[in-house]
């Protein structure tokens, strides 16, 4: 009798689970769960959790259940192949990541080869962060979907937002040394030089990723320049951080920032006491005025405890729905063939698509600037009682970038 | 003119924040080297009290408030670190010092681990006292926090105590008199095994109170101790295993290199002039723009290749081992 309980015991939760996979879309979330990336890494795992109980809720994809998988891949490219192998054996044919491009690039090339080599088993990877134009240019990928605009697209944005500000004279630029920092700055020095070729760059720094703890020796350097302003894609503690030592030091510039929402950044920004003159690119945010987006904001704050850091996840996760509906399957290969040139009305509004080409998603940008909020916007960040504030909206069709993918199709 | 006063402020700030750098490692290495000196092992874990004690400060400060932490959280550092002497170091002695080297080595996981599932494996919110939230004073027109005043101080106060305790009383004389002959002061009659707990609990302590202090000026998480530990090796050795002037000299060296490491913008191409490749940018160009400020992170380690290769025995230090 005891060793049926004991056996039962054992066995039981094996079959619950071996049924339950049968069931449930597994999408393997990987991405930074420790180290210095781990505060937005475990932000994003919040969003998608709370995105899978939404469809959940409402039955599902084509009736199945979506199931968040975490691996915690260290921001380390070597650790997320192991871990995409990990995710792999345990059933999980669809694989979401964002933080850090080089993880990107290393995952989008695993994916690739995987997927040559295991016919009739292909795995999906849906980037929601990584945006280094290489991966949808000289690296793309057939199996690879990005929602975010890549780093040129937001470049193209900004400039031609900074085009026609003339109180800018002295730019300084700070990034972190891996792929993408470089091709912001490169793309920044390439533009910069294009459309306001009056305006001086006093500093181009390059600092190691997730690495530093402490800004001041960088800031005192930003004020010795004469900088007014200062460009950078530094994202997760290396934004807080940078902002958090401005504001210790009590540096006076403008910036225009890729990230400065995430955690730690909106306290920072309060500190430093730049009313307005924090400035960030997204694909849509908290105040954005579109009345849609912004009870979904409300409901998801009241849930989730957190600021909605990633419309573009809700985009991501509405658009796999879309797709798989429209393809009456969950099967990777037949989502991604209707995943492409996918149209979707976006949560802030407007439409956007997954290009061909490149499976690329150009979508509607906005330049927002971070301080003191008006009558009509409900929203502020971290409890500072400051919020982001419209500057600007850019449509798809002035958001959009050329590219030299060549992608080989299945 | 502006332009002079610009640089002038830069050297008056990155020297402040290399100093304050490497009053913290000082800290750190002070504990470190005399315990190797005495007991001839190279505690891997040290960085891991100086984890604890952040953690420490961490947790006490929201429950007591920073001010009970700042004293109990080094204590309770150095209480941990007693423990690990006597019950843990002290039976592997008997195997040799490559035992006593993995116990610490193991030790520093376990502590990692351990931390990380208390505390999660993202960073805590640690927050600098209401008290010294405030810029203490203005240099040209740069604030410097009254917090980084702060642990300048605490660190300076700690290394005269230190000072004054070493040169002018009883057990700082047997204690460096440990230090270089330790089989000698225990014929003499002295507990040699009772001065290595205290040494131990005492190194720990500080190493804790590095902790507590850097806790919220720096970055409070899991992985502190591992990105710190590597440089304190540099510390130690650079300035001579078992010599606290050395330790003291190197970590202001490393302190002050790393700040101004950044602060330089010199390349190879702006020394030399850009290269001229005809084939385009290749893997040498891209070397010959890097900058100081890039390869800032690697220099303490390149520093301690050129010591060894130099002067093996370190800074001031006296024995090779």
């Amino acid at each position: 009798m005891r060793k049926l309980i004991w056996t039962l015991a054992v066995i039981a939760p094996m079959i619950g689970s071996a049924a339950r996979a049968e069931d449930t879309i597994k999408l393997g979330y990987i991405d930074p769960l420790s180290g210095g990336g781990a505060s937005v890494g475990e932000g994003g795992l919040k969003t998608f959790q709370y995105l899978a109980e939404e469809i959940n809720a409402k039955g599902g994809i084509l009736g199945r259940k979506v199931e968040i998988v975490p691996f915690d891949n260290k921001t380390n490219p070597q650790e997320t192949l192991v871990q995409a192998q990990k995710a792999i054996d345990a059933g999980v044919r669809y694989i979401t990541q964002g933080n850090g491009s080089s993880v990107g690039l290393a995952l989008e090339d695993f994916v690739t080869k995987y997927n040559t080599r295991n016919p009739g088993k292909e795995v999906l990877y849906f980037n929601y962060a990584a945006v280094d134009p290489a991966m949808t240019n000289e690296k793309c990928s057939y199996w690879h979907f990005r929602w975010d605009a890549s780093s040129d697209i937001k470049m193209e944005a900004l400039t031609n937002y900074i085009k026609d500000v003339a109180s800018i004279k002295k730019v300084y630029l700070i990034n972190q040394d891996y792929s993408f920092g470089q091709s912001v700055r490169s793309d920044a020095r390439k533009m910069l030089t294009a459309k306001r070729p009056d305006v001086q760059i006093v500093g181009d720094e390059l600092h190691p990723l997730l690495k530093v703890t402490d800004f001041s020796p960088y800031i005192a350097k930003i004020k010795a320049s004469g900088a007014d302003s200062v460009i950078t894609g530094n994202w997760g503690q290396d934004i807080a951080l940078l902002l958090k030592a401005a504001a210790d030091a009590g540096l006076k510039v403008n910036w225009y920032t890729y990230y400065a929402g995430g955690a730690g950044g909106p306290t920072a920004i309060k500190q430093t006491g730049l009313d307005h003159q924090v400035f960030q690119l997204t694909e849509g945010f908290a105040n954005s005025g579109h009345q849609p987006a912004m009870d979904y904001e409300k409901a998801f704050r009241a849930k989730v405890n957190m600021s909605l850091w990633y419309p573009r996840a809700v985009n991501e996760m509405r658009m796999f729905k879309a797709a798989a509906e429209k393809a009456n399957s969950v099967e990777p290969v037949k989502v991604a063939a209707a995943l492409e040139d996918l149209k979707l009305e976006v949560l802030d509004g407007g439409t956007g698509f997954m290009r061909k080409d490149d499976h690329q998603f150009f979508q509607p940008i906005y330049i927002s600037s971070f301080g003191k909020l008006a009558a009509n916007e409900p929203f502020d960040e971290e409890n500072t009682g400051w919020g982001w504030h419209l500057v600007t909206k850019v449509d798809t069709p002035q958001a959009m970038v050329s590219t030299t993918c060549k992608m080989t199709r299945p | 003119m502006v332009h002079e006063c610009a640089v002038l402020e830069l050297i008056v700030i990155s020297s402040l924040n290399g100093v304050l750098f490497g009053m913290l490692l000082f800290l750190l290495s002070s504990g470190l080297t005399v315990i190797f000196s005495m007991m001839g092992v190279l505690n891997f874990a040290h960085a891991s009290f100086y984890m604890l004690g952040a953690f420490f400060g961490f947790q006490l400060t929201k429950w007591i408030g920073f001010w009970p932490a700042f004293v109990l959280a080094p204590l309770l550092v150095g209480a941990i670190g007693m423990v690990v002497e006597r019950y843990g170091l002290r039976n592997t002695h008997k195997h040799g010092h490559v035992a006593e080297l993995l116990l610490t080595f193991g030790l520093a996981f376990a502590i990692e681990e351990i931390v990380s599932m208390i505390w999660g494996r993202s960073p805590v919110d640690y927050r600098v006292p209401a008290l010294l939230d405030f810029p203490a004073f203005t240099i040209f027109s740069t604030n410097y926090p009254a917090y980084k005043i702060f642990m300048l101080a605490v660190s300076v106060v700690i290394f005269v105590a230190l000072l004054l305790v070493l040169k002018r009383t009883r057990v700082g004389l047997i204690v460096q008199a440990a230090l270089t002959h330790p089989h000698m002061v225990g014929h003499l009659g002295h507990n040699v095994g009772r001065v290595f707990m205290v040494v131990f609990g005492v190194g720990s302590a500080l190493a804790g109170l590095a902790g507590v202090i850097a806790g919220p000026a720096l970055v409070t998480q899991s992985d502190m101790a591992a990105s710190l530990g590597p440089i304190l090796f540099v510390v130690i050795v650079f300035g001579g295993l078992g010599s606290l002037p050395g330790a003291f000299v190197a970590s202001l060296v490393i302190g002050l290199v790393q700040t101004f490491a950044v602060a330089l913008n010199g390349s190879l191409a702006s020394v030399f002039g850009p290269l001229d490749s005809p084939g385009g940018p290749s893997a040498l160009s891209d070397i010959w723009n890097v900058t100081i400020a890039q390869v800032a992170p690697i220099i303490p380690y390149l520093l301690l290749v050129i010591i060894l290769i130099v002067r093996p025995m370190g800074l001031m230090g006296t024995r090779e081992s």
